[in-house]
């Protein structure tokens, strides 16, 4: 199965496209002019310590994978769009032009990931400290690393 | 790539803050105006938001929040004013940030609930019904959930909203200075509260509805505090029409507030009382029907002007449409299991427990292990009293999920204040971010 050219398989009876990333931009515009006016949801998923799962035919799994929801409200359907960022050129085209409500999601995927999103228009942490370092929901960043506050060995704040 | 990629690159990463109008270009304008339908570079430096002379530009820039009480929680808005219209805003967010979703990671699907429940604190019903939901397609056992457990969460799941709405008319009328409006709706809202902590134990953050149905059958006299409940809120909604709805002070703070078009509001991913209130009819319980709302009438309340009277009118008549769903639902509600009979993901009820060792075991298991769900991934989406609540998991087969992610109304529906705001008044602020009704907890997750 395919749509414009992108692998097209189910999951649990839901419709789920996989480009490739020079496919990505190409593929949400055509489904955009195909009536899904709405990007109701992007984030990511971090697939380090499971690198095993089930892809269609001709995609190679990375570490990395965003996976952005759109809504057909005329149709009322739904499709998601799974492409695959690999771990050394963390990069991905922002989908700002299109769906300028994807600009806080990109954000937030760019702070817990790492993924940056090229011409995005304010690629800034969003819900960590600016200062922060790390990208939390990356799987080789624990839980519970953070050094408690209070405690005997905790670092001075510089300055 | 582009600039942006290779500056994070060299470990700069740019600051957060609102940058006055002066130090801006174009492209960077664009983020606020971008709504304004795939604008241009050209088109956006048109609008004259950019100072013709950057060096002798006079604005300034004020932090609202997060201390500030009517930003219903801990949201700073940074605004950049010009006398006391505000030119640009940018709301920055993360303050309740508690990584959510990465403790989902490390939690059982058992456990779950228990965390989804704590985003929306307004809603947890809702939370919980849509990771249970989640969780049930991942297992394939949608489709098997007994009758009476569905309509149960439908029962739970109206009334929260209703609870929810009943907040929004108190913390609404208690921006704009309608003090007594916010003791009204907490009582209102409160009797909910009493009927839910009746059923769950909890009056927030319940941990009810579980994959595989509900965690307890209804208490004894449920019906007649049901009933109790639809008869006293209605005349109070009556009374919330008088003090507020027809009254001239009202109406004037916000007729023709932070208005957003249809064209924006979808643009920006907006979902719930705040798209329809541009006239998009759009409900997922009638438009994507899930539990059984295709078996039961209401009207979906759209309103025309987009603006903040708007949200207000179409959230007090949705508590009247929730009002007629619970009164269908008393009817139909069957009796039979609240929860299914699966003995993979259901633990043997208590009584078991004292007569059989194997039982006693088969519910250490549960609770301690988890039960493990295959893998896939799935999203699933529901009408929460924000707009649409979803939960995306990704599942590696074991027990608990590999990815947990909620795509949060509040979150996305916040990334429209710059736009309502817009042009308004300083004053006029505090009504804008009342009439979106965020939840912090939830938007920061």
């Amino acid at each position: 199965m395919s749509l414009y050219g992108v692998p097209l398989s189910d999951s649990r009876g839901q419709r789920v496209l996989h480009p490739t990333r020079a496919q990505y931009v190409a593929t949400v515009k055509a489904l955009l002019d195909d009536t899904f006016v709405m990007c109701i949801d992007l984030t990511a998923v971090d697939f380090l310590t499971h690198p095993g799962r089930e892809l269609p035919e001709g995609i190679a799994a990375e570490r990395f994978e965003v996976v952005v929801n759109l809504l057909s409200l005329e149709r009322r359907e739904r499709i998601r769009v799974r492409v695959q960022v690999p771990e050394s050129d963390a990069t991905l085209p922002t989908l700002f032009d299109m769906y300028p409500g994807s600009e806080a999601m990109e954000r937030e995927v760019y702070d817990m990931f790492g993924i940056a999103f090229g011409n995005h228009p304010d690629l800034t942490r969003i819900l960590m400290p600016e200062d922060w370092d790390g990208h939390p929901l990356r799987k080789d960043y624990d839980q519970g690393r953070i050094p408690v506050q209070f405690s005997a060995d905790f670092p001075a704040r510089e300055g | 790539m582009t600039d942006i990629v290779s500056t994070i690159r060299d470990g700069n990463e740019p600051a957060q803050g609102l940058k006055p109008r002066s130090e801006l270009t174009a492209r960077e304008l664009l983020r606020e105006v971008g709504a304004v339908l795939r604008m241009s570079e050209a088109e956006a430096a048109k609008l004259g938001d950019l100072p013709v002379d950057p060096s002798e530009d006079q604005t300034m820039i004020i932090n609202m929040g997060p201390q500030h009480p009517s930003t219903h929680g801990v949201l700073r808005l940074m605004l950049e004013l010009q006398g006391e219209t505000v030119l640009r805003c940018k709301p920055i967010i993360g303050y309740l940030h508690t990584g959510m979703e990465k403790t989902g990671e490390n939690l059982t699907y058992m456990q779950g609930g228990t965390n989804v429940t704590r985003m929306d604190y307004l809603s947890p019903l809702n939370n919980e019904l849509v990771f249970s939901m989640a969780t049930e397609k991942l297992l394939g056992i949608d489709g098997d959930i007994p009758e009476r457990a569905v309509w149960m969460r439908m029962l739970l799941s109206e009334l929260n909203r209703m609870s929810s709405h009943l907040l929004f008319m108190a913390t609404n009328g208690m921006d704009l200075g309608a003090v007594s409006m916010m003791i009204y709706g907490w009582r209102e809202r409160e009797d909910v509260l009493r009927f839910f902590q009746k059923v769950t134990g909890l009056r927030m953050n319940h941990n009810f509805i579980r994959p595989g149905g509900v965690a307890a059958d209804l208490p004894e006299g449920w019906r007649d505090d049901v009933l109790h409940l639809l008869d006293s809120i209605p005349p109070r909604l009556e009374e919330y029409d008088i003090l507020m709805t027809g009254q001239p002070i009202w109406r004037d703070r916000l007729q023709g507030v932070g208005v957003i078009t249809q064209a924006e509001a979808m643009a920006l991913g907006a979902t719930g009382p705040i798209l329809r209130s541009t006239g998009v009819e759009w409900d997922l319980r009638r438009d994507q029907p899930y539990l059984h709302y295709d078996e039961v009438e209401f009207d979906v309340i759209v309103g025309s002007y987009g603006d903040a009277f708007d949200r207000y009118a179409i959230r007090l008549n949705e508590i009247r449409e929730s009002i007629k769903i619970v009164r269908q639902i008393l009817d139909r509600i069957p009796s039979g299991d609240y929860r299914i009979q699966n003995k993979k993901i259901t633990p043997p009820p208590r009584a078991r427990i004292d007569e059989s060792m194997e039982a006693l075991i088969h519910h250490f298991k549960i609770f301690t292990e988890g039960f493990k769900v295959p893998e896939g991934e799935v999203y699933v989406a529901i009408e929460s009293p924000r707009g649409e609540i979803g939960c995306y998991i990704a599942s590696d087969g074991s027990a608990t999920p590999y990815r947990l992610h909620v795509r949060a109304p509040s979150f996305v529906n916040i990334q429209c204040l710059p736009h309502m705001m817009r042009g308004g008044l300083v004053a006029d602020a505090v009504a804008v971010i009342s009439s979106v009704d965020p939840v912090l907890g939830e938007v920061d997750r």
